[in-house]
C-alpha cells in the first residue's frame, strides 16, 4: 500500500486560503437565505385576474337571417336552406378561417341521431371550401372518450376526407374564459386553440330532447366547449345555457331536425327513442333556431326557460317568424 | 460473419419489434396503431404463459401454442431465447455491458463466475408453477374415486411402478428410506380419496409477477409509455395514469439498475424463464464446451460471459444463455458449440438439492390455499373488484391472468387499473375498473381489453354479446356492476340542488337511471305577501338575493295551496317575484298571504335490471371528491352469487 501517512502542515498561507474558502461559501449561504426568506405565508391561489373574452364571430353587417329546408337527404336540405338564404358566400368570405363546432358527445352511431350527423357535415365541409374557405377545422370536447366518439360518430373520418381538420381536445388547449357580466363561466376552462386564429364559427347539432333542460339544440352544442368540472353547471341549466349564447357568437348555426330525439335525450341509444321529422334549420340567430326547433320537439317556448333567458341576454330573438324565414 | 454478431442482429431485431408493438398498441386503423400487429407475440412465444395457464385450465388459449415452439428449440439447441431473443435480457446486456466495459478482464472474469444464488431461479420457478398446479394434482389424486375399477388397477399400478423407479432413483436404493418413500406416496395417493374440491385445494396463476415477458410488458405499459408520452402526446392525446405505477416502475428499474452491481442480475438470479430454458436444455443437441482440456486457463471466455455458466471450468450446461461470447474470446479456439459434452465436463442440470426442490413445492402449493383463508373468493369478496366486460369469474380469471397490463394499455379510457394490495395479494396488478381516474367510463361499443388479452382471461367476446343484442338478446346485455345512488352526497337528494348529470350520460337505451320529480321546499323563511299583480307579487321581511330564484327550476306557492296556486318563477327582485306572462295569478293574492318558494328536483333512481356498471355515471357525477354515484361489482355477470336482482 502506498503511504496515506504524510502529516499535513498548516502553514498559515493555506489556513488563511482555507478560511476564504469557507467565508465565501458561508457569505453565499447567507446572502440566498436572505434573498429567499419571506415572512408572508403563502397565500390561497386566487382565480386570474386577467378576463379572457372570445371573440365575436356573428355576422353584423347584415340582419339576423333565417331559412328551414324540408327533406330526409341532409346534403340535400343543407343546400337548398343556405341557398334561399342567399348562398355560402354570404357567410364565407375568400380565405377565411372556418371553425366548425359539431356535437360528437357520445361515441355513438350517426344512426342513433346523438351526435352531428356525418352525411350533413360533409355537405356543410364542401360548401366552406367552395365558398373560398382557406382551412376547415371541426372541433368538440365530448363526454365520452374523445377517439371513441370521433371514430364511432363517422364524424373524424368523413371531415378528414372531405378535407377538414379534426382537433380532439388536449389538454393543454383550455384556456380560462370568461363571459361578460357573467356569473356562471367566469376564468373557466374553455376549449380555446381550436378558436385561436379563426373567421368564422359555425355551430352544428342535432334536435335532442334533454332531461335537465327540455332540450339540446344549438345553444345547449356549446357546452362541449366548456373544460374543467363543467357538470356541477347542471344545478342551474337555463343560466348556463344562456351564458353559452352569450359567450359564443356563432356566424351560422345549423340546426339538424331530419331527425329528432324525442325521448330518452341527450344519449338516446335506441331507434324508438327517434321520429322523422325531415326539417333543417340554417340562421345567423342562434335563439330563433331553438326556438324554432323546440316545435320539433313538441314543446313551447315557454316551457324551454333558457331560451327566453338567451333572448333578454341579448342573444337573438325567440319570435323566429319576425326574421322571415324562407321555407324551402 | 462472426456468430456473435448474428446474435446481436436478432436481438435487435426482436426488441425493434417488441417496442414496435408497444408502440403501434392503440386503438385506431391507421397503419402505426392496434391493426393486426400481433401486439402480445412475445407474451404467447414465452412458454411460461402457456405452461402456467396449461397447469391451471388445462388448455392451451390460441396464440400460446408458439411457446411450444420455443419449447422445441430449446429442448434441440438450450436457452436461445434469452440469449437471442428475450427483449428484457437484450436490455439487460445492454447495461451489463455499458456498466461493466472500463474493468480489466480479470475483474469482469470474476463478475461472470457462477455463483450459487443463482439457483435461486428455479426455486421461484417451483414455487410458481406448484402454486399454479394445486388444483391439477387434485384432480389427478381423486382419479381413483371417479376412474372405473379396470382402467384405476391399470393406472394404479402404473403410477406405483413410476414411484418406485423414482423412489429408487431419489432414494438412491437405501432400504429405510425407500420404505419411507413408498409409505409417504401410498398415503397420498390416499389422500385422493377425502380430498374435497375448494379453497383448500385452489390454484391461481402468479407466473406474471415475475416473468420477465409479462413484466417487461407490464412495466412498459405502464410506466415507460406514459412517463415518454404523457408529455408529448404522441401515442395518447392526453396523459394515462396508472394507480400502481409507482411499485411497478421500481421493481422494474432496479431489476434494469442491478446489471451494474452484476450483469444480467435478473436474469441469472431471479428469472422464471430462464429456469425453466435451464430445466428444459438438460437434453439438447448442441451446447458449449471445450473441444480438449489442454487449456491455458486465461478465463478470457468468462470476460463476456452472459449466463455466468462457468466456460472455463465444468460448464453448467443450465445457465449458458448461448451469448457464444466465448466462442470469440478464445485464443485458442477451444470453446466450441457442439454435440459432444465439453472436455473439461460439464454439469448438465440445475444444482437444486432435493431439500430446496421439496421445499419450494410444498410451500408453492400452499401459497394459494393460505392466501384463500383471507376469504376473497368467497363470502368477503371486494364489491370495489369491478373486472372488464368479458371478465371471467374470479376463480377461472385468477387461473389466466399474467398481470401483462395489455388490457390496461390498450383501454382507451385508461379506466383499466391495476388492482393495488386491496383486492388479495393473488390481485396484485390484474385488471380492476377505476371510474376516478379514466376519462370516462367503460364505453358502450368498446370491446378492445378482451381481444388483446394473452390468456383469455378477459374474454374477446363480440360486441353484440357486450349489448346483448342479436343472438345474445336472451341473455341480455354483460354487467360489469351496478351503480347505486348515495342520497347523502347526491345533490338533488341532500342539498335541494338539481342536477341529474348522470341520468343525462347513462348510455343504455332505454336507461338504467331514470328520475323522480319532487317539489321541495326551499329554506328560506316564509315571504308575506305585501301588494301583488296578476304577474308581479310583492313581499315584506327579509329581503330575497336578486336573480337568486331565476333558475327555471323555482316555483312560488300561495298559501301552501293545491297547485293551482303555483306558478314558476321568471325573476325575481329583492322583494318581489315575477311569474310568466302565460300564467297569470287569478285571482292576485292578498296582502298578508304567506307564500313559499319550492323547487322542481329529478331525482336519480337506478334500475339495476338495466344498469350495466359502466360507470360512466360514476365518472361524470360533479360531486368530485367520493361521487355520489358508484358503481360496485354487485349484480356482475360474471358471478351469479354476487347478483341483486332475479331476473326474469
Amino acid at each position: 500500500m502506498a503511504s496515506n501517512e504524510k502529516i499535513e502542515i498548516l502553514s498559515r498561507r493555506r489556513f488563511l486560503v482555507r478560511s476564504a474558502k469557507a467565508g465565501v461559501c458561508a457569505g453565499f449561504t447567507c446572502a440566498a437565505g436572505l434573498f429567499f426568506h419571506t415572512d408572508t405565508a403563502t397565500p390561497f391561489r386566487s382565480t386570474p385576474q386577467k378576463v379572457r373574452l372570445l371573440p365575436d364571430f356573428s355576422l353584423t353587417e347584415r340582419s339576423p337571417r333565417m331559412a328551414v329546408a324540408r327533406g330526409p337527404n341532409r346534403g340535400r336540405t343543407f343546400r337548398k336552406a343556405i341557398g334561399a338564404m342567399g348562398g355560402m358566400s354570404t357567410i364565407i368570405e375568400k380565405g377565411d378561417r372556418v371553425l366548425l363546432k359539431v356535437n360528437a358527445a357520445f361515441a355513438s352511431p350517426p344512426l342513433l341521431s346523438a351526435t352531428t350527423h356525418p352525411d350533413l357535415l360533409e355537405s356543410v365541409i364542401h360548401l366552406c371550401l367552395e365558398a373560398g374557405a382557406s382551412s376547415v377545422t371541426i372541433t368538440d370536447n365530448p363526454i365520452n372518450d374523445p377517439a371513441a366518439c370521433f371514430a364511432l360518430t363517422g364524424i373524424g373520418k368523413i371531415a378528414r376526407q372531405a378535407g377538414a381538420r379534426v382537433m380532439a381536445p388536449r389538454e393543454h388547449w383550455f384556456k380560462k374564459v370568461s363571459v361578460k357580466d357573467g356569473r356562471l363561466i367566469r376564468a373557466w376552462p374553455v376549449l380555446y386553440e381550436p378558436l385561436r386564429d379563426i373567421d368564422k364559427l359555425i355551430g352544428i347539432a342535432p334536435v335532442k330532447d334533454h332531461h335537465r333542460s327540455g332540450a339540446s339544440m344549438t345553444m345547449k352544442n356549446w357546452y362541449g366547449l366548456l373544460g374543467g368540472r363543467r357538470n356541477v353547471f347542471h344545478q342551474d341549466i337555463h343560466n348556463i345555457i344562456k351564458e353559452l349564447a352569450v359567450m359564443v357568437r356563432p356566424s351560422l348555426v345549423i340546426l339538424d331536425g331530419t331527425v329528432t330525439m324525442m325521448r330518452n335525450g341527450p344519449t338516446g341509444g335506441s331507434l324508438s327513442d327517434l321520429r322523422q321529422t325531415d326539417t333543417l334549420i340554417v340562421s345567423t340567430d342562434q335563439v330563433a333556431a331553438d326556438a324554432f326547433g323546440a316545435t320539433l320537439l313538441e314543446k313551447s317556448v315557454d316551457s324551454l326557460a333558457f331560451i327566453k333567458k338567451a333572448e333578454r341576454a341579448g342573444a337573438g330573438t325567440a319570435a323566429w317568424r319576425s326574421l322571415n324565414p324562407v321555407f324551402v | 460473419m462472426k456468430i456473435v454478431n448474428v446474435r446481436r442482429i436478432s436481438q435487435v431485431f426482436f426488441l425493434f419489434w417488441f417496442l414496435w408493438f408497444c408502440i403501434s398498441m392503440n386503438l385506431g386503423d391507421e397503419w402505426g396503431q392496434l391493426r393486426g400487429w400481433p401486439v402480445g407475440w412475445f407474451l404467447e412465444l414465452d412458454p411460461l404463459t402457456g405452461l402456467g395457464t396449461l397447469l391451471t385450465t388445462r388448455t392451451l388459449y390460441k396464440g400460446l401454442l408458439w411457446g411450444v415452439m420455443t419449447v422445441v428449440g430449446t429442448l434441440f439447441l438450450g436457452r436461445f431465447f434469452c440469449g437471442w431473443v428475450c427483449p428484457f435480457g437484450t436490455l439487460h446486456q445492454v447495461l451489463g455491458y455499458l456498466g461493466h466495459r472500463k474493468k480489466s478482464v480479470p475483474e469482469r472474469a470474476r463478475l461472470n463466475r457462477y455463483r450459487k444464488g443463482q439457483t435461486v431461479k428455479y426455486g421461484i420457478l417451483i414455487v410458481l408453477l406448484s402454486a399454479a398446479a394445486v388444483d391439477l394434482a387434485r384432480s389427478v389424486l381423486v382419479l381413483p374415486r371417479t376412474l372405473p375399477p379396470i382402467i384405476l388397477i391399470i393406472l394404479l399400478s402404473g403410477l406405483f411402478a413410476i414411484i418406485w423407479l423414482a423412489g429408487k432413483q431419489i432414494t438412491r436404493g437405501r432400504k429405510g428410506s425407500m420404505a419411507l418413500f413408498t409409505a409417504l406416496a401410498t398415503l397420498w395417493l390416499a389422500a385422493g380419496w377425502i380430498l374435497q374440491p375448494g379453497a383448500a385445494t385452489s390454484a391461481s396463476l402468479q407466473i406474471g409477477l415475475l416473468d420477465p415477458i409479462a413484466l417487461l410488458y407490464r412495466s412498459v405499459n405502464l410506466v415507460i409509455v406514459p412517463l415518454m408520452d404523457n408529455s408529448i402526446g404522441i401515442l395518447s392525446p392526453n396523459p394515462r395514469y396508472y394507480t400502481e405505477s409507482g411499485l411497478i416502475g421500481v421493481i422494474f428499474f432496479s431489476a434494469i439498475l442491478l446489471n451494474l452491481v452484476i450483469p444480467r442480475f435478473y436474469c441469472r438470479f431471479i428469472c422464471p424463464l430462464g429456469a425453466l430454458f435451464g430445466v428444459l436444455s438438460r437434453y439438447s443437441l448442441w451446447r458449449i464446451g471445450k473441444k480438449a482440456a489442454d487449456c491455458t486457463d486465461c478465463h478470457l471466455c468468462e470476460t463476456h460471459c452472459e449466463g455466468g455458466c462457468d466456460p472455463s471450468r465444468k460448464i453448467k450446461t443450465a445457465e449458458c444463455t448461448l451469448c457464444m461470447n466465448c466462442l470469440t474470446e478464445c485464443h485458442h479456439d477451444l470453446v466450441r458449440y457442439q454435440t459432444e459434452p465439453s472436455a473439461t465436463g460439464e454439469i448438465p442440470f440445475p444444482d437444486v438439492s432435493r431439500r430446496v426442490f421439496f421445499l419450494a413445492l410444498a410451500s408453492g402449493m400452499m401459497t394459494i390455499p393460505t392466501l384463500r383463508l383471507g376469504g376473497n373468493l368467497g363470502r368477503a369478496w371486494h364489491p370495489g373488484l369491478i373486472r372488464p366486460p368479458g371478465a371471467l369469474g374470479e376463480s377461472d380469471f385468477l387461473h389466466r391472468c399474467i398481470k401483462c397490463g395489455q388490457c390496461m394499455r390498450i383501454c382507451p379510457t385508461n379506466v383499466i387499473q391495476p388492482a393495488g394490495m386491496d383486492f388479495g395479494f393473488e390481485g396484485l396488478w390484474t385488471p380492476v375498473l377505476n371510474f376516478r381516474i379514466g376519462s370516462s367510463g367503460c364505453q358502450l361499443n368498446c370491446i378492445a381489453c378482451g381481444h388483446v388479452c394473452p390468456t383469455s382471461a378477459i374474454r374477446a367476446i363480440p360486441l353484440s354479446e357486450k349489448l346483448g343484442s342479436g343472438e345474445f338478446s336472451r341473455k341480455g346485455p354483460v354487467r360489469i356492476g351496478t351503480a347505486f345512488v348515495d342520497r347523502g352526497r347526491c345533490l338533488p337528494f341532500a342539498m335541494n340542488t338539481p342536477c341529474i348529470v348522470c341520468q343525462e350520460n347513462c348510455p343504455v337505451s332505454p336507461k338504467a337511471i331514470t328520475t323522480r320529480e319532487v317539489l321541495s321546499r326551499v329554506d328560506i323563511p316564509v315571504l308575506q305577501v305585501a301588494a301583488a299583480g296578476a304577474f308581479t307579487i310583492g313581499f315584506n321581511g327579509k329581503p330575497l338575493i336578486p336573480g337568486r330564484y331565476e333558475t327555471g327550476d323555482y316555483y312560488i306557492r300561495i298559501n301552501g295551496g293545491s297547485d293551482k296556486m303555483v306558478r314558476p318563477v321568471l325573476t325575481n327582485t329583492r322583494q318581489s317575484i315575477t311569474i310568466p306572462d302565460s300564467q297569470p295569478m287569478d285571482p292576485p293574492p292578498g296582502p298578508g298571504n304567506v307564500a313559499e318558494l319550492i323547487i322542481r328536483l329529478q331525482r336519480p333512481h337506478v334500475d339495476p335490471s338495466k344498469c350495466i356498471g359502466c360507470g360512466i355515471c360514476e365518472h361524470e357525477c360533479p360531486v368530485r371528491g367520493r361521487r355520489a354515484i358508484r358503481v360496485t361489482a354487485d349484480n356482475e355477470s360474471r358471478d351469479r352469487d354476487h347478483g341483486i336482482i332475479i331476473s326474469a
